[in-house]
């Protein structure tokens, strides 16, 4: 046997099945990337150009910012920001300090009935938002919140899997710390804020960044309780842009909103790149 | 087959990015592995024992060197064509399969004129499960299976290819002690009827005595010493090697030499008539102490442990660097465990002379 | 004793009253009011109580073409998103220059609003009086002719929105299979290699096998996520999805409950339990399926 022969074939064939693969990894990296780059290039496309091009260019010669100019003027595009950052950061507040409780309740009081509301908060994990939304949909009208930020915030803020995963998170910091502080006299809430809160603050901050992407992106719920545009967010904002926007369908305008729109929350991935990829591993989905 | 390993050289990047040093896992090794022997390959972990083993088994590349697998040149090849049968420290069955479909796994792989049948195949893998006494267990799940089993299933499924060599990464040490001594002769066994060149890795320098042809000693990616274990037992090139080998361990005094005559403290315990006046690091043997109530050597005596044949005699010296004398003696001796004292003649062929600094081995004439 | 009891109910109230009010609540309601007949929102009064909504919305030519439009895209999107993000997942994990960069650039669709992003695709599949649009030029190019991806044929509508799904949603599996791919114990790959396993059987023998779970969990929420499919939809034909022939289940029961069709919460929320039991028949036999076939 021709072993030098053997060891030349396996090292070519090993080139081969890694230029493919890289080449496989690269067509994908493209169809992702793609849409990014068109917006992108859309945005800085002058009105007049843009029309007139029959056949798409690849790139301009002649960027303009005036699309931009023209998504925070012509459109409110700003308030629509506005609106989704004040929804985002109250929605995302109150939710921590929600969780917050229940999962301290959960993973560190002892009290009757706990492992039956437990086991209730579990099996509620299962239950899909559209069957709740027709109600909650009622219920809101009912109380006259439609068109306001309470209507808005108050039915986003509940979420189970959040407790879950931050009562799983607690329940690893060790009793004899709670022990330690019982006998220290520290109070419960004491114990919470400076010991639980600290430590299990990768957890925390990993849920905070998944509830804002959830908030920047949210759709179906704005879309039900909002019909002013005063109160749309930047997916009802875009949308209404697309329908009735600049008047004319002015395609470059309507890229640079959606660039400004899709922005942050890229801003904020690459900087949490690491979090938010493990947070979502941890039990994120989508849809 | 034989094994020849040459300038062989395995360099890691060190573990913290920045600083640049490399870590030599295996340091230029050379040395020659005989045919239808079985080798232990010895040392502290960390030694570079198990890389050795993935060099030879193609599964890491050397930084520089060659392997030969008899007058063939196998650096460049990839594992998949060296035709080794590896048993990992963990096994590494696969857990979805069942012991007969781990056994046959390898064969599967087999193309061309090699190919089997399954009839074969299944023939073939009776007869390497008769051999570790498996064959009754062949449709278990490895979940199923006990330490002791797996490893009979994972060592089958190196033999049943029928290798050319047969590689053991710390085959024992997930098993309990009695086990342990079980399996290392059924090791030996195996060895024996299959006369595959086999290499095995452990830190447990018993196990490698007890079954091995030649052993190698490594430390810190350096071969120490090579040879038969009571050769390397009793010879020891170095204080390393002297103090890895042997239960109970070695017992090293501080001493010197003056005008040919060995001194621990101000007792002269042995002549050594071609020593150079100088201090030395002294090592004696357990099995190196002579009762008797004139020996030069005077240490505190502790205690007094019968194991039935021998007794241990434990004792303490100042200038000894164990934090207890181990001293094997007939269990004919009487010991009076009420004395504060006892007094030891030496048998020089268990005394070993080192030198302060570097360790190395100082060989004296009586 | 007492106290202790108090206290722990004591932090539990605001996640109560929220779960309460939004999601327990309105999960029984909606069983109420799916069986109430007649329910006048204006009024609120209603005039039976029966099965007449589901007949109604099993009957309603809308939601046929919903459920159709719901089922083509699951059966289309998630095997063909699986076994995508399967293939990305191992190339991914046995490269190690790039991989990061790689595994960030794929990652990028998740963050992104799905409305927002859909608007660039319906531009670069849309045909209009000015252009015909990025992807029809290309068709053009290897000599087909161009469609209206986005007003035309039904099949082609379909084809975008499958397309869309597809990028959506291949993030988080690719994520997913990358991880349960570095969780495999290399010393499997290691052992089967020095038996000389080919690249390919190493993949089907021990890979596959041994993250079977994981795959099924993927096509599990994967079918859930299709069959809740919307926002794509609405990213790129609009609101108005019926006239498009692009409404899914979901979008079916929201414009049934608001919009220009609105205002019948009894008939969205028999669709709406419809789409439930679908989903839960679907995924029951998924999990009785991966009994058998998954090996842990």
């Amino acid at each position: 046997m021709d072993y030098l022969q053997i060891s030349k074939a396996a090292n070519i064939r090993k080139k081969i099945t890694s230029g493919i693969i890289y080449a496989l990894l690269a067509i994908w990296a493209v169809i992702v990337l793609f849409p990014f780059y068109w917006m992108l290039l859309t945005s800085v496309k002058s009105y007049g150009s843009y029309n007139a091009e029959h056949i798409p260019s690849f790139f301009t010669l002649s960027p303009t910012l005036q699309n931009y100019v023209d998504a925070f003027t012509t459109v409110s595009l700003g308030k629509y920001l506005t609106n989704t950052l004040i929804f985002t950061l109250i929605t995302t507040a109150i939710m921590m300090v929600v969780i917050v409780l229940a999962a301290f309740a959960f993973a560190r009081l002892d009290f009757k009935g706990k492992n039956i509301v437990f086991t209730l908060f579990l099996s509620l994990m299962m239950i899909p938002n559209e069957l709740v939304v027709i109600t909650n949909f009622v219920t809101v009208t009912n109380l006259d919140m439609r068109n306001s930020f309470l209507g808005l915030i108050l039915p986003s803020v509940t979420s189970v899997f959040y407790i879950y995963l931050l009562k799983e998170n607690f329940a690893q910091i060790p009793d004899d710390l709670y022990y330690a502080a019982k006998v220290d006299g520290t109070s419960d809430y004491r114990y919470l804020r400076r010991v639980m809160i600290p430590i299990c603050k990768p957890t925390l901050i990993t849920i905070v960044i998944l509830k804002v992407i959830e908030c920047w992106n949210s759709y179906v719920w704005p879309r039900l309780i909002t019909d002013d545009p005063d109160y749309y967010l930047v997916s009802n904002g875009i949308q209404e842009i697309r329908e009735n926007g600049f008047g004319r369908e002015n395609i470059p305008a309507m890229m640079a909103a959606v660039v400004v729109i899709s922005l942050p929350l890229i801003v904020l991935f690459l900087i949490f790149r690491r979090k938010v990829m493990e947070g979502v591993t941890r039990g994120g989905t989508k849809g | 087959m034989k094994i020849v390993l040459q300038n062989l050289t395995k360099k890691f990047p060190s573990r913290t990015k920045k600083s640049k040093d490399e870590v030599v896992a295996v340091n230029d090794f050379t040395f020659e592995i005989p045919d239808g022997k079985l080798i232990g390959l010895l040392g502290p972990s960390g030694c570079g024992k198990s890389t050795t083993l993935n060099l030879i088994s193609g599964l890491q590349k050397p930084t520089s060197g060659k392997v030969f697998f008899g007058e063939d040149d196998v650096t460049d090849l990839p594992a998949e064509h060296r035709g080794v049968g590896l048993v990992f420290q963990s096994y590494a069955l696969y857990p979805h399969l069942t012991v007969k479909q781990n056994i046959t796994f390898p064969l599967e792989n087999l193309k061309g004129i090699h190919k089997m049948t399954k009839e074969e195949m299944a023939a073939r893998a009776l007869e390497a499960a008769k051999l570790v006494q498996i064959d009754t267990l062949m449709d278990r799940k490895p979940g199923e299976l006990s330490g002791g089993q797996q490893q009979r299933v994972a060592i089958a499924r190196a033999l049943v290819k029928m290798p050319k060599v047969l590689l053991l990464d710390e085959p024992l040490s997930n098993l309990d002690a009695r086990l342990r001594l079980q399996t290392r002769e059924e090791l030996r066994r195996i060895q024996r009827e299959t006369k595959i060149t086999t290499i095995f890795v452990t830190h447990d320098q018993e196990e490698a005595m007890s079954i091995s042809d030649l052993i190698v000693v490594m430390k810190d990616g350096v071969i120490h010493q090579i040879g038969k274990p009571q050769e390397v037992y009793d010879d020891p090139i170095n204080q390393f090697v002297a103090t890895f080998l042997g239960t109970p361990p070695i017992n090293i005094f501080h001493g010197y030499v003056e005008d040919g005559r060995l001194f621990i403290g101000n007792e002269a315990v042995l002549s050594v008539t071609n020593v150079p006046n100088q201090e030395v690091t002294v090592g004696i043997r357990p099995e190196g102490f002579i009762l008797d109530e004139n020996g030069p050597l005077t240490c505190k005596l502790n205690r007094v442990e019968v194991m039935g044949r021998d007794i241990s005699v434990v004792s303490t010296h100042d200038l000894c660097d164990n934090a207890a004398i181990r001293s094997i003696i007939d269990a004919e001796n009487n010991v009076d465990t009420n004395s504060e004292t006892v007094h030891f003649a030496l048998k020089p062929t268990k005394v070993h002379l080192f030198h302060k600094g570097t360790g190395e081995r100082i060989r004296f004439e009586v | 004793m007492d106290k202790k009891n108090l206290k722990g109910w004591l932090y539990l109230i605001p996640a109560f009253l929220f779960l309460g009010v939004f999601m327990i609540y309105p999960l029984i309601d909606v069983f109420i009011y799916s069986f109430e007949e007649g329910y006048n929102s204006a009024s609120q009064n209603f005039y039976g109580v029966g099965l007449y909504n589901y007949s109604y919305v099993l009957h309603d030519p809308y939601f046929l073409q919903a459920l159709k439009n719901t089922f083509i895209l699951v059966i289309i999107t998630v095997p063909v998103s699986t076994g995508l993000a399967l293939l990305i997942a191992v190339g991914l994990s046995s490269i190690k220059p790039l991989r990061e960069l790689f595994q960030t650039i794929y990652f990028l669709p998740y963050v992104t609003n799905t409305l927002a992003v859909g608007l660039v695709f319906m531009i670069l599949f849309k045909k209009t009086a000015y252009s015909d649009g990025l992807i029809n030029l290309l068709i053009n190019l290897f000599g087909g002719s161009s469609v209206d991806f986005i007003d035309g044929p039904y099949w082609a509508k379909m084809l975008v929105l499958c397309l869309y799904t597809i990028w959506v949603v291949m993030p988080f599996k690719i994520l997913i299979l990358t991880s349960a791919l570095a969780s495999v114990n290399p010393i499997y790959y290691n052992a089967a290699k020095v038996d000389g396993t080919s690249a390919f059987r190493i993949f089907r023998r021990i890979t596959l096998p041994m993250i079977s779970p994981m795959i099924f969990y993927l096509v599990i929420t994967g079918f859930i996520g299709a069959f809740k499919a919307y926002s794509d939809a609405v990213a790129l034909f609009g609101t108005n999805l019926n006239t498009a022939e692009m409404n899914t289940i979901v979008g079916y029961v929201y414009d049934m409950l608001y919009g220009d069709s609105g205002g019948y919460p009894s008939f969205a929320s028999a669709a709406a339990i419809i789409l439930f039991v679908i989903v839960l028949t679907i995924t029951c036999i998924n999990l009785l399926v991966s009994k058998k076939h998954v090996h842990y």
